[in-house]
């Protein structure tokens, strides 16, 4: 087996309904606070210009907002920082309209739904909202598309010795669609992966030979059953929330798993 | 900037398209000079357009073990596979490597939407038919999922869809995973296949000519779309020697639109620069381009920018006249057909343009030629700004 992947996380970002940034998030995950009932319905996702705000989809503002908190952590200039964005089912209403247009008119499909629907997107709108040439990513692999994610963010970090934008969301599905999705909540989050930064979290990947069960996340249990593409994704925050160092296996493959060791 | 890379050998690779099933019936439309486009005949309602049509999708019966993996696209990726002695090839590296060691990344931009589609069309009470309730035809990751399990690959997994990049960033993940030690081969490729959302939707953005695409012509309307299935093996030089090498990759974002290209092509020539300061060498070590060329205005306007760096001896064509613009499968569709440029000294035409651009004329091959290439280049440029470069070089004399 190879090296471990090490890396500092030096800035997260997060939202889910009820907590709208990761100090809030952080907060419920170690017990401390529940969700916040008047927190904003949707993400603010300011990054992105007014224009592009009113016309983004729900998933570009969500990935927009985490991105933009995890970078603004770190304190660093987005402008030249590669960016992998994980999505297990993309932009899900948008589908259910194009699919349902098609269906009924298809020659009544909006040109701006459909560029919305691809799944780079919000890679695209990021890319276009912070003047970032750098490479862009949009990775995906079903149940696994957190795990996967972060390791293709992980692997770029390494590979090429630069500090990587990594961001995995999910939003509701909404129409017939739903059904085959399981997905009814949205929830975002993200992180700056450094390989040679001094501060932040230290987080060693390795590939691990054998399969791993799914995990067990005891807070926000909402997020788990409601948007269970991310579920991993909490698990991982559920360890960074807490002081004490932590392991978490993760399924990748038929035959592998991901092992991180987090040092908060 | 990057560093030099080690180069990989591309062990096997393969191409099913418009063109016909596998490397040979490339090849051969190549060196003829015979397109693959033909009147739309797909959707209900078709538009009045031209497409770039797989023949025989539809008679393709996945193995019963599979059957739940059921759909055009997955039957395109099937039918992709049988070809060229891909599965021995893929067995060979399994056995080599070891399953967990063989890596899986594939390019998307639909995946199987043309069943979601379908389940649209056929609600039964609101609900999917039950013949499309599965969940794991519905989702992006359903191409790679199912080629996992058609190949028994049980390493690293991973779908890219970044629109019409897909398949070109598939080459640089998967070197990126192999020179951490993660993996010792991959198997990357791409698969799109044609679907009432990429027809319309590029309708609707007014993209598609009624005519077969004019890639660089004076001319040009538009993209005919196409569906592809492309694959190659990468694995280290000392396993196949003489095999062609992936030499180089770069990837870049715009910044600039989600569906228009930067003016200048900024983002194009960042990943052009990257990839060649990869592959060690200069623009002037390259003799073949396989251009993205889509036939669009903006992006053979754009393209054409970046040739003046080449020699005016380097040749340069899209061969998207042959085969279609074939969106998440353009970019390893395109690869392989760069590889067919090396491995047999041809450079394939840009069929479909009688009135060259002048900005592009001194660099493109309007005719089928044949001339040794070492080194060739392809671009692949998505919406929402998303650049790749591919460099492939010739591997040791056999």
């Amino acid at each position: 087996m190879s090296a471990p992947l090490s890396l500092r996380i030096t800035g997260i970002g997060a939202w889910a309904p009820g907590a709208p940034d990761w100090q809030r998030l952080r907060v419920i995950l170690r017990g401390d606070s529940t969700p916040d009932d008047d927190a904003p319905a949707r993400p603010a996702g300011t990054i992105l210009p007014a224009a592009e705000r009113r016309r983004a989809p729900d998933g570009v503002r969500l990935a927009a907002e985490v991105a933009a908190q995890a970078t603004g952590m770190a304190g660093i200039d987005p402008a030249t920082v590669p960016c992998i964005f994980a999505s297990t089912q993309g932009e899900l209403a948008i589908t259910d309209y194009v699919c349902d247009t098609l269906a009924r008119s298809p020659l009544e499909l909006s040109p701006t739904k459909f560029h919305n629907s691809v799944l780079n997107a919000p890679a695209g709108y990021w890319t276009i909202a912070t003047g970032c040439t750098a490479a862009s990513s949009a990775v995906t692999a079903h149940h696994r598309s957190f795990a996967a994610g972060l390791l293709e963010a992980a692997v770029f970090a390494c590979a090429e010795d630069t500090p990587v934008l990594f961001a995995s969301c999910d939003v509701a599905s909404t129409g017939p669609l739903a059904e085959m999705t399981h997905t009814t909540l949205a929830f975002g989050m993200a992180m700056l992966l450094h390989p040679n930064a001094s501060n932040g979290a230290r987080l060693n990947l390795v590939l691990h030979g054998g399969t791993a069960e799914p995990v067990p996340v005891v807070t926000m249990a909402t997020v788990t059953r409601d948007n269970p593409a991310n579920a991993e994704a909490l698990a991982l925050l559920s360890l960074l929330a807490r002081a004490n160092p932590s392991n978490l296996r993760l399924p990748l493959s038929s035959g592998l798993s991901l092992d991180m060791e987090i040092k908060p | 900037m990057p560093e030099r890379i080690e180069p990989l050998a591309i062990a096997a690779c393969s191409a099913t398209s418009a063109l016909g099933h596998g490397l040979a019936a490339q090849l051969e439309a190549l060196r003829r000079g015979r397109g693959g486009l033909r009147p739309n005949d797909f959707s209900q309602a078709p538009l009045e357009c031209r497409i770039g049509r797989v023949a025989g999708v539809e008679d393709v019966a996945l193995p019963a073990p599979l059957a739940h993996w059921d759909c055009r696209n997955n039957r395109l990726g099937w039918l992709g596979l049988q070809q060229d002695g891909l599965m021995d090839a893929i067995a060979g590296a399994i056995e080599r490597q070891g399953a967990t060691r063989v890596a899986l990344i594939l390019g998307t931009s639909t995946a199987s939407i043309g069943a979601t589609e379908d389940a649209y069309r056929r609600l039964d009470h609101g609900r999917f038919p039950e013949d499309l309730r599965r969940p794991e035809i519905h989702t992006p990751h359903s191409l790679a999922a199912f080629v996992a399990n058609a190949t028994g690959i049980a390493g690293p997994a991973l779908t890219i869809s970044t629109a019409c990049s897909s398949s070109a960033k598939v080459f640089a993940s998967a070197e990126r995973l192999i020179r951490l030690g993660l993996a010792d081969a991959a198997l990357v490729g791409g698969v799109d296949t044609l679907c009432d959302s990429v027809l319309f939707g590029f309708h609707s953005l007014e993209l598609v000519s009624k005519h077969a695409c004019r890639p660089f012509d004076a001319q040009r309307d538009g993209i005919s779309i196409g569906e592809a299935a492309a694959f190659a093996l990468l694995e280290p030089v000392q396993v196949a020697p003489n095999a062609p090498r992936l030499l180089g990759h770069g990837e870049s974002s715009d910044a600039h639109h989600m569906s228009t290209p930067h003016p200048e092509g900024r983002g194009a020539r960042a990943a052009l620069d990257d990839a060649l300061v990869r592959a060690g060498i200069g623009a002037d070590a390259v003799d073949y381009i396989n251009l993205h060329g889509t036939a669009t205005l903006k992006n053979d306007e754009v393209e054409a920018k970046l040739l003046p760096r080449f020699a005016p001896r380097t040749r340069a064509s899209s061969t998207k006249g042959f085969t279609g613009h074939t969106l998440g499968a353009a970019g390893a569709l395109e690869a392989v057909l760069a590889l067919l440029a090396i491995v047999h000294g041809i450079v394939p035409p840009n069929l479909g343009c009688s009135e060259p651009m002048p900005a592009a004329a001194l660099w493109l091959a309007l005719r089928p030629s044949s001339q040794r290439v070492d080194v060739a280049l392809s671009n692949s440029f998505g919406f929402g700004g998303n650049n790749a470069c591919l460099v492939f070089g010739r591997g040791d004399p056999a």
